[in-house]
């Protein structure tokens, strides 16, 4: 698993990188009340906002940590945001997107180097 | 993930730290040690450090302030006494800078009011009191330090304004504050709404009055600063008592309709497009007994006498998107110019849905009608619907 700086959490899975935030992240945002999810077949470059959250506290939004096309949204979250701050790094996993350019995932970083840099 | 917004400020031109920001240059209040120990996360409020939240978050918290009661620390707010002379010619004093009837508030009695500009703007909102030989007022936090020097611009030297920073202020609200504080003094329960009276609590002598910021039954109570984090810890060590933060604070007088500073009140909004005018009595109104005499009296009696242009009103997103401070509305799903704005908006986690307030034109602002907010560039439905949110708990 990668991370970014903006909190968001990288897992391969076959040719797909499965995409959320941290436990972290999900602490600091509080209660998730609203979820807005990219639609499946959406082509996004790198930092395009792809993703809405809205907790009790905070508005935020994930911007694409690569570029590819958005195959798979977890539709859970918009019936269930709160899914959330129950298990972000598990069941809360955003979307899946089938990456065009893998280069970034280098500069991301290692479950070690993130709790580093939030600590 | 970027963080937008946060709960806001009492004055919107405050920054609003981001998470991870910097703390120092904060001020702290006497409860602060008692805030980490309670697992707050602190934050930078109107230059004080206080907690946005506990453990529970602020979904809880507010659940709990409406279900049980919640104890608020809000001793960021100036407290600040006007003396030195007769009750009469300090309440008149008062009057020439706020469109309120001061000089008929009876002893022991509190109301709300505000400060107003030459153009009829709000500069801040406050509660006063009348204790007897003096008259004690509760301003924002943020607005403290022109209150301040407004006060004794105008006041001084015939009368005393003096800065209580020796005191704590909390608040106790919820529907089981009543029985909370009345097992300290019995005296509490018997407070009206809006009563200011001098209570012994747990031997702290303290000035406490029957009001709050919630929507809910409650108290605030001065003490002095050396004995609040003690007396705290009493009134959470009952188990109807928990602590609550500036979130929960947020999000319980939005849904009790109530303005904020800097969001839904400054010194661009009038008393009678912000829906204050029943603060300001006929008494001070074109016809009354001491008719005008505070600044802004003309635009802000025209408005009250002509209507306004637009008015503020509750707003009710009718998808689950919570909409913010700040965005527009629209007549139609497409074209035209905005017909308002919304100034308060988030989740409301007693209502369980997205809740918000706004200025809309006149026109446009009668229960019912349905208008859109741009959120990220789509227009989403939004009704128009009477304030409060939930239905008012205070002890009238």
């Amino acid at each position: 698993m990668k991370f970014t700086e903006e909190h968001e959490w990288l897992q391969e899975e076959g040719d797909l990188i499965v995409i959320g935030i941290t436990e972290h992240a999900a602490e600091q945002l509080g209660d998730v009340v609203f979820i807005e999810l990219p639609e499946v077949g959406t082509e996004v470059v790198r930092d395009d906002e792809v993703v809405v959250i809205e907790s009790v506290k905070a508005a935020s939004d994930i911007l694409a940590p690569l570029d590819g096309e958005i195959v798979e949204v977890n539709e859970a979250l918009t019936d269930n945001p709160a899914l959330v701050n129950e298990d972000a790094q598990g069941d809360a996993w955003f979307f899946k997107i089938r990456p065009s350019d893998l280069t970034p995932m280098d500069d991301y970083m290692d479950e070690a180097a993130y709790k580093d840099f939030v600590s | 993930m970027r963080v937008e917004t946060e709960v806001p400020n009492e004055k919107s031109q405050n920054p609003v730290p981001r998470l991870g920001a910097p703390m120092t240059d904060l001020l702290k209040t006497p409860l602060f040690d008692l805030h980490r120990e309670l697992g707050g996360k602190m934050v930078g409020f109107a230059g004080y450090n206080l907690p946005v939240q506990y453990k529970p978050g602020i979904m809880a918290e507010h659940l709990h302030t409406r279900e049980k009661a919640s104890l608020f620390d809000v001793s960021h707010m100036g407290q600040v006494i006007l003396s030195g002379a007769p009750l009469p010619q300090l309440a008149m004093a008062l009057e020439t800078l706020m469109p309120m009837d001061v000089a008929g508030l009876g002893e022991g009695r509190q109301r709300y009011g505000f400060f107003t500009d030459r153009n009829g703007g709000i500069l801040d909102d406050l509660m006063f009191a009348n204790r007897g030989d003096h008259l004690f007022l509760v301003v924002n936090a943020a607005c403290k330090a022109d209150d301040i020097a407004r006060l004794k611009a105008a006041l001084e030297p015939d009368i005393t304004v003096d800065e209580i920073t020796d005191r704590a202020l909390l608040a106790l609200q919820g529907p089981r504050a009543e029985t909370v504080l009345a097992a300290l003094d019995p005296a509490a329960a018997e407070m009206r709404f809006m009563d200011i009276h001098n209570l012994t609590l747990e031997g702290v002598e303290a000035w406490v009055t029957r009001s709050g910021y919630t929507g809910e039954d409650g108290y605030e109570i001065s003490l002095p600063a050396d004995k609040a984090d003690a007396f705290a810890r009493r009134l959470l060590a009952n188990d109807d008592v928990q602590p609550a933060g500036l979130g929960a604070r947020n999000s319980l007088r939005l849904e009790a309709g109530l303005c904020l500073y800097g969001n839904d009140i400054d010194a661009t909004t009038l008393p009678g497009e912000a829906g204050l005018g029943w603060a300001i009595p006929k008494v001070r109104r074109r016809g009354g007994d001491r008719a005008g005499g505070f600044p802004g009296a003309d635009p802000i009696l025209d408005q009250l006498e002509q209507g306004a242009a637009r008015k503020r009103g509750g707003l009710r997103p009718e998808g689950r998107a919570p909409m913010r401070e700040g965005v527009d509305l629209f007549a139609d799903e497409t074209g035209g110019e905005p017909v308002g704005a919304i100034t308060s908006g988030g989740f409301g986690p007693s209502v369980g849905a997205a809740v918000a307030m706004g200025y809309v034109s006149a026109d446009l602002a009668s229960v019912g009608t349905r208008l859109y907010g741009d959120l990220r560039g789509k227009r989403l439905p939004v009704e128009v619907v009477a304030l409060p949110f939930v239905a008012p708990g205070q002890k009238r």
